[in-house]
This record gives C-alpha cells, sequence and structure tokens, in this order.
C-alpha cells in the first residue's frame, strides 16, 4: 500500500480549491483527519481495516430507525477510528471513556488561548 | 453495536477525539507536527486542481490520455499526484453516448490526490443511495440536464476502487492551452455531476 504523500505544494497547484466549501466544518473533524492518517503513515493499522470500521459505522448510523440526530460522516469516522485503535491495542475503551469524561469535567472557558492570571479577581 | 461506541455515545464527539488525541500523543503513536502538516496539505493544498490539471492534459496529450484510460494510478504518478485513496484509480471517459458518474455507497470513498477530501453532498446518505437508483432524476436536481439518449452509467467506488471521470472537452477551446483549459474543469465535473463549460 502506497503512504507516500507526495504533493506538489508549491506548485501550481497550491492555490486551495474546494469550490467555496469549507474541507473541515468544525476543529475536531480536522483533528480526526490528522489521527488517522498519522497513525495510517506510522503503520498502526491499514486502510483497509479503517475503512472497514468506516462502512460499519456508516451502516450502523443508516440502520436507525429514527435517527437521533443528523448524519455526519466525521462523527462515523471517530467511531471508526476509536473501534481500530482499540483493536490494535493502542487504546483502551476504558482510557477514552475516562479521559473523555475528564475532559468534560474542565472549568467552562479552559480552551481560551489567552494567556491571564486565572486566580485574579474578574470585576464583572 | 460495539463496545467502544456504546460506552462513549454520550460523550460529545468533540471529546471523544479529544481524548483520542491526547492518548495517541502520550503514548507517542502520533506526532503531533506530522497530524498538522496532513491537516494543512488537504485543507490548502490538495485539492480538485489537481484533478484539472489530469484532465487538461488528457484532453492535449493523446497519449497521455491513453495511459490513463489504461493504468490511471500509473497515469496520475507521472505528474506527481499520488497517496491514500489514489491507489487503484480508474478513469472513465464522458461521451456523447455515455455520461459516467461516481459515488461511494458505502463509506465515501473519493480519489482524494486528484479531489482534495469530499464535499458534504458527496458524504450525504441521500445521494449514496439516490444517484443509484435515480441517476437522471439526481443529476436533473443538480442542475445537470443530459440528452434523452445519452446512457447514464453510475460506477460505484464500494470495492477498492477509486473512480474519477474525464468529462468532454467543451466545443469552441481548440486554442486553448493547457492551463487555459485546466481553468474551466471544475470538482463537480470530475465527480459527474456537471459538464464543463467554455
Amino acid at each position: 500500500m502506497t503512504t507516500t504523500i507526495d504533493f506538489d505544494i508549491d506548485g501550481p497547484a497550491a492555490p486551495p480549491r474546494s469550490n467555496g466549501e469549507l474541507v473541515f466544518e468544525e476543529p475536531w473533524q480536522s483533528r480526526a483527519f490528522g489521527l488517522v492518517m498519522s497513525l495510517h503513515e506510522s503503520g498502526a493499522f491499514t486502510w483497509e481495516e479503517f475503512r472497514a470500521e468506516l462502512i460499519s459505522a456508516i451502516a450502523a448510523w443508516e440502520e436507525q430507525e429514527t435517527p437521533s440526530e443528523e448524519y455526519s460522516y466525521y462523527q462515523c469516522w471517530v467511531t471508526a477510528l476509536e473501534q481500530v485503535t482499540v483493536h490494535n491495542e493502542l487504546v483502551t475503551t476504558d482510557d477514552l471513556a475516562g479521559r473523555a469524561r475528564d475532559l468534560a469535567l474542565r472549568p467552562a472557558g479552559h480552551d481560551h488561548d489567552h494567556d491571564h492570571d486565572h486566580d485574579h479577581d474578574h470585576d464583572h | 453495536m460495539s463496545d467502544a461506541q456504546s460506552s462513549s455515545d454520550r460523550i460529545p464527539i468533540n471529546l471523544r477525539t479529544e481524548a483520542l488525541e491526547q492518548l495517541l500523543v502520550e503514548r507517542g503513536l502520533v506526532d503531533p507536527q506530522v497530524m498538522d502538516t496532513f491537516i494543512k496539505t488537504y485543507e490548502k493544498d490538495v485539492g480538485p486542481l489537481n484533478g484539472a490539471q489530469v484532465v487538461a492534459k488528457a484532453w492535449t496529450d493523446p497519449e497521455f490520455k491513453q495511459r490513463l484510460l489504461d493504468d490511471g494510478t500509473g497515469a496520475i504518478a507521472e505528474l506527481g499526484f499520488k497517496g491514500p485513496q489514489g491507489e487503484h484509480l480508474v478513469v472513465v471517459e464522458n461521451s456523447s453516448a455515455v455520461h459516467n458518474v461516481v459515488v461511494c455507497t458505502l463509506c465515501s470513498c473519493y480519489p482524494w490526490p486528484l479531489l482534495g477530501l469530499p464535499p458534504a453532498w458527496y458524504k450525504d446518505p441521500a445521494y449514496r443511495s439516490r444517484v443509484v437508483r435515480e441517476p437522471r432524476t439526481v443529476l436533473n436536481e443538480m442542475g445537470l440536464e443530459l440528452p434523452k439518449d445519452t446512457e447514464i452509467t453510475v460506477w460505484d467506488s464500494s470495492s477498492e476502487v477509486r473512480f474519477f471521470v474525464l468529462p468532454q472537452r467543451p466545443s469552441g477551446t481548440e486554442k486553448f492551452s493547457e492551463g487555459e483549459l485546466a481553468a474551466l474543469v471544475t470538482r463537480d465535473a470530475m465527480v459527474g455531476v456537471a459538464q464543463v463549460n467554455a
């Protein structure tokens, strides 16, 4: 399987051309995409393994009688990534659930990017 | 439903993704810089212009066109386009008799090295199921009206193969350079839901 990425980054193909559409709609989608690409390149799993999980995740969504939410390709993508990383023993289901719960407990505003002193009193 | 799915169903998707990233990076399984490079490459550099260059070359170089139709993967590698989802590329040529349209009913496979990542409509369950059953109606809805005697062939990328449509060269472009031709070719034309207009 070819894993080389050999695109002509500075050449005539440089201008982005996605017919005005954003490639990723939300940051987590691009992270999930990057994770799969990185793990695949390092040989953590084959493309076929990932693709089989993606097909299962999409089929599971489509088989719901009353879908609970709007279809999201990247949501299926993340489910497939969870499956393939658990099956290859890179992480466990408990690791993932535990870490996600920890992340959910962070105080609101944790991801503000500015560097300020969190101990000072806000006067508003 | 699988284990990983059932236990994480109620956790917001952005946190599930962040948990994966943190654990994989901590364990040295993912290099954040490599990951960022992949994201930037697909956000900014790999897009339909690659495919448009392939089409323009095929229109102006008959020998290249023959190689492209015989061995899509090999011919696009000549131009430096390769990578995941570019393996086993099959090029199908439109004519006035046959119009080709591409779908992946199972998982939205798409020729990334030539077209970048797929647009939302290509991944949509409605497009994936309907274009197979009623291609002419779906194409009409997307603004493409084909003559009644043009046969429509739907290519489902559900095996290892990724399909790529070589559109018809529009009339009146006989004196166009390869670069001018490439500028006419749209993503939608290379998926087969549009034609190229001069």
